[in-house]
């Protein structure tokens, strides 16, 4: 495990008697007590998550809209400060470069990009790159991910838990919504955001702060029953939630109609990199969908990458699968070829060189009712 | 701490033997229902499925990871334990006792002695520990 980087909260995870893994190239917690407990914990009470692998970009400049604007397929008009928006980085075929979170910090004096651990550098590259190709524009791209923490508590008891620790009034922040407060008397940007399908929150702080708070929220939130999170179940919370995962859903060969998310790409804004292959596929009928489906059959577990065939023909791919510990299921999302998706229709995922059946089913899996 | 039990016999590959006759007993070890983490599915040989020493017979699957599970001695399986095709986790629980996999009727009763002792488990687990430190 050496050569990997750490976040400050290494030996927290540690002690927690956390299994560490190699992630991206971060050494990080992959579980503490287990997958399906530390799911089911962030599903009925809370849980606290290192996200300190996440890169934070900051964009500033009197151009950082317009440049937002080119380097990204949403509008980023629509954002006053403390608001986020989801949106990614597309390259000119209209594949993806990187998810991304923007927020426009509550200070209303810059853009806050936040990127995926394994394209931190590629991003920057990229934004690097597309800013020499937009000289016209004055902005400036920093990356501000080694002195900046990355916390989220998320699930039901997450506002409350937070709550006891800042004297900023939570209920009043929206879902994608962020303001500035102290928590534990830690300066942070409290953003109703996550990667759960719960509600919850993100939190930015000073690298230096992050142990502190960390252990302040530990502290707060275990008498509720809030444990430590790892990477096992945030992969199965975002999958039940439907929410893409970069390398999985998107990739470079993958572009945001493909994979459902056409909502992200607001043709109407103006130019921005991307936008004119995206149009042509628009036009010419979009290829592949992203269909969510159950195993109906039993045969094991469906994987990322496993074969997707209908009637012995290969048709698509799984793009990540497991079992659902809400449902009980074995389940995946496939991105296959359009003529054969439709809620109901079959498909076989092949599973160690088996055909097992599976049925396409509405998405998401999971929703939360409150 | 992971668990070794005494009076087996072990697989590099993590499974565990224990004999009584000419019938072994199998199973996957504590170290390996650790390292998977929480087991969601099984699949075993059929009994009457010749199995050889060193060759995958099954399938064990968890949230995160799919593995082969070795069979550590040539025979004929002889029974496969259905409760835990039905209830995986209870390989986490109880990989020594309830979550036995399958009853092997040995064809060859002195490859059991080419398996680990639990000394030898115990050591063959600190080296590789210290190998992936």
């Amino acid at each position: 495990m050496s050569g990997l980087k750490q976040t400050p909260l290494a030996e927290r995870h540690r002690q927690l008697g956390a299994k560490m893994v190699e992630f991206a190239g971060w050494y990080m917690p992959v579980q503490y007590k287990g997958i399906i407990v530390e799911h089911q914990t962030v599903r009925t009470i809370a849980g606290l998550f290192d996200l300190g692998h996440m890169g934070q970009l900051e964009i500033r400049g009197p151009d950082a809209l317009a440049f937002l604007q080119y380097v990204t397929p949403n509008d980023v008009s629509w954002l006053r400060a403390g608001e986020a928006q989801y949106s990614m980085l597309l390259y000119p075929s209209g594949g993806v470069v990187d998810d991304i979170l923007i927020y426009y910090h509550p200070a209303g004096d810059r853009y806050v990009v936040v990127v995926n651990a394994a394209n931190t550098e590629k991003d920057v590259d990229w934004l690097r790159e597309q800013r020499e190709r937009r000289s016209d524009l004055k902005v400036e791209v920093t990356d501000v991910s080694s002195h900046t923490g990355m916390l989220a508590i998320q699930g039901p008891m997450a506002e409350a838990i937070l709550q006891r620790l800042t004297p900023s009034e939570l209920a009043a922040v929206e879902y994608f919504h962020a303001i500035e407060a102290e928590v534990a008397s830690i300066p942070a940007m409290v953003a109703r955001t996550g990667y759960t399908g719960e509600d919850g929150f993100e939190l930015y702080c000073a690298i230096e702060s992050v142990v502190a708070l960390w252990d302040r929220l530990l502290e707060a939130g275990t008498p509720h029953g809030l444990l430590p999170i790892g990477l096992g179940a945030r992969d199965t919370l975002r999958l039940e939630a439907c929410l893409p995962l970069y390398g999985n859903e998107l990739s470079p060969e993958i572009t945001p109609l493909e994979a459902g998310l056409s909502w992200v790409v607001k043709f109407d804004k103006g130019d921005f990199i991307g936008r004119e292959a995206l149009l042509e596929q628009k036009a010419t009928g979009v290829p592949r969908k992203l269909v969510g489906f159950k195993m109906v059959e039993r045969g094991g577990v469906p994987r990322s990458h496993c074969e997707v065939q209908v009637e012995g023909k290969t048709v698509g791919f799984v793009t990540s699968g497991t079992t659902s510990p809400t449902l009980r299921e074995n389940i995946g999302l496939a991105l296959i070829s359009r003529e054969y998706a439709g809620i109901g229709r079959p498909l076989d995922v092949v599973i160690r060189g088996r055909p097992v059946r599976a049925a396409q089913v509405k998405t998401p899996f999971y929703k939360r009712t409150r | 701490m992971v668990q070794v039990e005494q009076g087996l016999r072990y697989t590099r590959t993590h499974e565990w033997v224990k004999v009584e006759g000419d019938v072994a007993t199998v199973g996957v070890t504590d170290f390996a229902q650790s390292e998977l983490g929480d087991i969601t599915y099984l699949e075993l040989p059929q009994p009457g499925t010749q199995v050889k020493r060193g060759e995958p017979m099954g399938v064990i699957e968890s949230v995160k990871a799919a593995s082969d599970i070795y069979s550590p001695v040539s025979g004929e399986v002889i029974e496969a334990n259905q409760a835990v095709v039905d209830a995986p986790e209870k390989v986490n629980q109880s990989p020594y006792g309830e979550a036995w996999l399958v009853r092997i009727r040995l064809s060859d009763p002195t490859e059991v002695e080419k398996l680990m002792d639990a000394a030898a488990y115990e050591q063959f687990l600190a080296e590789e520990a210290a190998a992936h430190s």
